[in-house]
């Protein structure tokens, strides 16, 4: 797997879909496809509360790529220094080979240029020290991204925060 | 240089890469924006870092400014009507030739009409101290944002209290423990400084109480959601205030010192008890002492939101005057976690910009919609635009001849666009400056296409807050098309109307230094980060030193203004009867990947848009026949009508139904946005009139629209 986590805090999510855009523009890219998706349910009943699910879907960088496997032209490739899954457009033939081979649906087709576009984490971006696009730009900070590990998992921290805003019972609260 | 000629700022065009710091125009709300342009285009849009609110964030919007910008459907050269209004014959026209025809007609318009049958609508905003001037040099006093359906009602509702408008209030949601909403709907109607620090709160436990007869997103983040009955919330409010008053929850010191009226609120609330609202809203009189036990424990760090969409119903501005009257209650004026008082550069030893409208002399003609005059509790600053439409059917109080909508379409954001046309068709000239080919532009004599906010600089703005800011929004490249700056436009015409002097400047820079003239400030500091704070930090006023800009200067609860207009300062609650059958309330919002109608041509947020759906609840669905993903047919009582599916939920009131505003545009020359789904606006029919009369603003929410099953409606096209 590569060696980053783009981790989605659903929690804080507010399914705006700019995440969606962001991605987009930084891939140059018009109506059609989309490396990465928000995908909402809802709402439901939550212990009497309206709750929505979001799930953020861009590409898990597998360890062993279907989509690199079932590339004829070498185009889908993996890196060697990071676990980057990325297509090279240069080698690309838009056979959608990779299209139909990846289980969850991630890489796209492109009308403009008759290629496949995917998730790459925006390794442009992340080459010169960035975030990818769509955690620069997040409307919340929902979404981080960095080496798996070196990234904090906000729900430990939003739990303790959480914990200590509730006022102890029979205790009075100091402000 | 011809006057006609493009007035660039120097160096957009310049070869290799540059930053421009700026501000977003995909929506009203104008977020402070960081612009990368590479060989004279623009590569990559974020939010401005040098802001901390915001940081890079931008919402979906803001990022499709990109695909805005390099979209060739919009106005590209002025062009002037040939056929019948709205009947989409146009010829192409010079600058010279499209401004000549507005100044003769503006000619036979004052000739007619006088100066003051001229009138102009914008968004409002931190820019309107030109258009304001624009209108003031041509002896007119009829400016008119946008609040007739918006915020008229909760800005009204303000002045009313404190003596300043809502946004005179910041709230401080960092260190709030609990936030009360009225269908606010803050992660959807976005503004991304506010969401982000909402959504922050929520992270760092604070309460949120959402009420609202649809359970929107935000409503999935509070901790507490009541499904009120449609246009209850003022019963809600006054059983709440009832309840503060009897369980003494509020802060009596600050309430002694600064609020005067507590007598006038105990009698007006003597008997709105928790039961007596529960038939009224639905919410569980138990369920309301518990709120009231609740926000008692954590004022004053308690903040009642008294709305911004506000142009709901008839008791509209009630619900925002009793909102503000909680936040006085709870003692939050001024204090961390409550409502922060916007200051003025003045505040900490600075200067204000130098105002443009100093540059022409004052309109004494009463304004057309009596607002000031016949109706003191309306603000003369913003008006009350569905006045000005009545005005150009009847010549009642005096006849209007020419409109200009500036960046603003009516015609999406009224209800009944029908009934507005026949307002509009009587003029002598409408004319529609715009970025976009509107539903008003369409119908108007004249387009003048304004260059986008990536191709134009505007006038500089100051945004008063805790700490108040200059803001810059900087030309980042040259215009694509053949438009202009909206700064240049009012000049050239004012310019042929013989009243050069408003706004006689040759550069935006030179009109940049005379508004920035003894601030301390210069475009170089100003271009250096987009924006210039003048503090360093918030100071609170300490309390003794409260002081309201009322005639009291306490926060009057009983109001002189709302008495001269004959209303009362707390109206008793008019109680709703509940549509039956196949007739609902209708309820609209926005999703956050839309700006009202003018984004839903955009080609990346048009993809990502929302397919409309009717919400209706299972038990008033059933009924009709109706289930789950059914197409059903919707209309308001007018000729028009629309197919939408229907979600069938529980998440929605029984008596009411919800689709998404921002739909069903019909200009042919936005392709993407043209036909698709439903006008709300035109179901609401009949309703132009219709109004808060205390507040002003339209009274949206009281639609009524019949649903039936389509025939054949489960089936698939």
């Amino acid at each position: 797997m590569s060696k980053y986590i783009l981790r989605h805090d659903e929690a804080n999510c507010i399914s705006c879909q700019a995440c969606e855009v962001h991605c987009k523009t930084n891939k140059d890219l018009g109506p059609g496809p989309s490396p990465c998706k928000i995908l909402s349910f809802g709402p439901n009943d939550v212990d009497g509360q309206p709750r929505m699910r979001f799930i953020f879907m861009p590409c898990f960088h597998c360890e062993d790529p279907w989509c690199v496997r079932a590339c004829p032209t070498g185009a889908m490739q993996q890196r060697e220094k990071d676990g980057i899954v990325f297509v090279q457009s240069s080698l690309c033939i838009g056979c959608k080979s990779c299209i139909a081979a990846c289980p969850w649906g991630v890489p796209q087709w492109d009308p403009a240029t008759r290629k496949v576009v995917k998730c790459d984490y925006c390794k442009d971006r992340v080459d010169v020290g960035l975030q990818p696009a769509c955690v620069t730009k997040c409307v919340t900070g929902c979404l981080s991204f960095g080496v798996a590990n070196e990234v904090p998992d906000p729900r430990r921290e939003r739990y303790a925060r959480q914990l200590l805003a509730e006022p102890l019972p029979g205790r009075k609260e100091e402000s | 240089m011809s006057s006609t000629m493009a007035p660039n700022v120097l160096g957009t065009s310049a070869l290799g890469r540059r930053t421009v710091y700026s501000m977003c125009g995909m929506c009203s709300v104008r977020c402070p924006i960081e612009v990368t342009v590479e060989d004279g285009r623009v590569a990559w849009l974020q939010g401005n870092p040098h802001d901390k609110a915001i940081g890079m964030s931008l919402c979906a919007k803001g990022s499709a400014g990109l695909a805005f910008e390099y979209d060739d459907e919009r106005p590209q050269t002025p062009l002037i009507r040939k056929g019948p209004r709205g009947a989409g014959q146009w010829r192409r026209a010079s600058w010279d030739e499209a401004l000549d025809y507005i100044a003769d007609k503006l000619k036979e318009t004052i000739e007619e009409f006088g100066g003051r049958g001229i009138a102009l609508s914008d968004r409002y905003g931190p820019f309107i101290d030109l258009t304001k001037t624009f209108v003031q040099a041509l002896g007119s006093p009829n400016y008119f944002n946008h609040d007739a359906s918006c915020g008229g009602n909760v800005h009204n509702a303000a002045r009313s209290l404190f003596g300043f408008s809502h946004l005179g209030l910041i709230n401080d949601l960092k260190n709030a423990k609990h936030l009360v909403l009225y269908g606010r709907n803050i992660v959807e109607s976005l503004m991304v400084k506010e969401a982000k620090a909402f959504m922050a709160a929520v992270a760092n436990g604070m309460r949120v109480t959402y009420i609202d007869p649809r359970a929107s997103i935000t409503a999935c983040k509070a901790t507490r959601y009541w499904q009120v009955r449609p246009n209850s919330d003022y019963a809600l409010n006054l059983a709440i205030i009832h309840e503060v008053v009897k369980q003494e929850a509020y802060d009596k010191d600050f309430v002694a010192s600064f609020v005067s009226g507590m007598d006038y609120l105990r009698k007006a609330v003597k008997d709105t008890t928790p039961e007596w609202q529960e038939s009224h809203t639905g919410v569980p009189a138990g369920q309301l002492r518990d709120f009231v036990k609740e926000i008692a424990a954590d004022r004053p760090r308690v903040i009642f939101h008294p709305g911004w969409m506000t142009a709901r119903h008839k008791q509209s501005f009630y619900v925002s005057r009793t909102s503000l009257i909680l936040n006085a209650l709870m003692g939050n004026i001024e204090v961390p976690g409550g409502c922060l008082l916007a200051k003025t550069p003045e505040y900490y030893g600075r200067k204000s910009l130098k105002r443009l409208t100093d540059r022409v002399p004052k309109v004494n003609e009463p304004r057309v919609d009596g607002a000031g005059t016949d109706r003191p509790q309306w603000d003369p600053a913003i008006g009350m635009l569905h006045q000005v439409f009545a005005a150009m059917e009847t010549g009642k109080p005096y006849g209007i001849g020419a409109y200009f909508a500036y960046r603003h379409d009516p015609l999406t954001g009224m209800p009944d666009p029908d009934a507005t046309e026949r307002a509009l068709d009587k003029l002598n000239l409408l004319v529609s400056i715009d970025v976009r080919y509107s539903e008003t532009g369409w119908f108007s004599d004249v387009i003048l296409p304004e260059s986008t906010y990536l191709e134009r600089a505007n006038i500089l703005c100051q945004m008063n807050g805790p700490v108040p800011v200059f803001g810059m929004r900087d030309q980042v490249i040259t215009p694509r098309f053949d438009s202009r700056p909206a700064w240049w436009i009012f000049r050239e015409i004012l310019r042929r109307m013989g009243k050069k002097e408003a706004l006689d400047f040759e550069t935006i820079e030179e009109l940049w230094n005379y508004q920035l003239e003894g601030t301390g400030v210069t475009v170089a500091e100003m271009r250096e980060e987009g924006i210039v704070s003048l503090a360093d930090a918030p100071m609170l006023t300490p309390r003794e030193n409260l002081k309201f800009p009322t005639p009291s200067g306490k926060i009057e609860i009983e109001s002189d203004t709302l008495k001269k207009a004959g209303l009362p300062s707390l109206a008793p609650y008019e109680s709703k009867t509940a549509p039956t059958g196949d007739r609902f309330h209708l309820l609209f919002a926005r999703p956050a990947t839309l700006a009202h109608g003018q984004s839903l041509n955009n080609p990346l947020l048009n993809e990502i848009a929302p397919k409309q759906e009717l919400w209706m609840h299972p038990d008033r669905a059933k009924p009709l026949g109706i289930a789950d993903g059914d197409e059903v047919e919707i209309n308001g009582g007018g000729s028009y009508s629309g197919l939408l599916k229907a979600k069938v939920t529980r998440w929605i009131h029984p008596e009411v139904v919800f689709m998404l505003h921002g739909y069903g545009a019909t200009v042919p020359l936005a392709t993407r946005a043209l036909g698709r789904g439903v006008a709300d606006q035109r179901l609401q029919h009949g309703r132009l009139y219709e109004f808060d009369p205390a507040g002003g603003s339209c009274a949206m929410t009281e639609t009524i629209v019949q649903i039936k099953r389509r025939a054949n409606g489960g089936a698939r096209q």
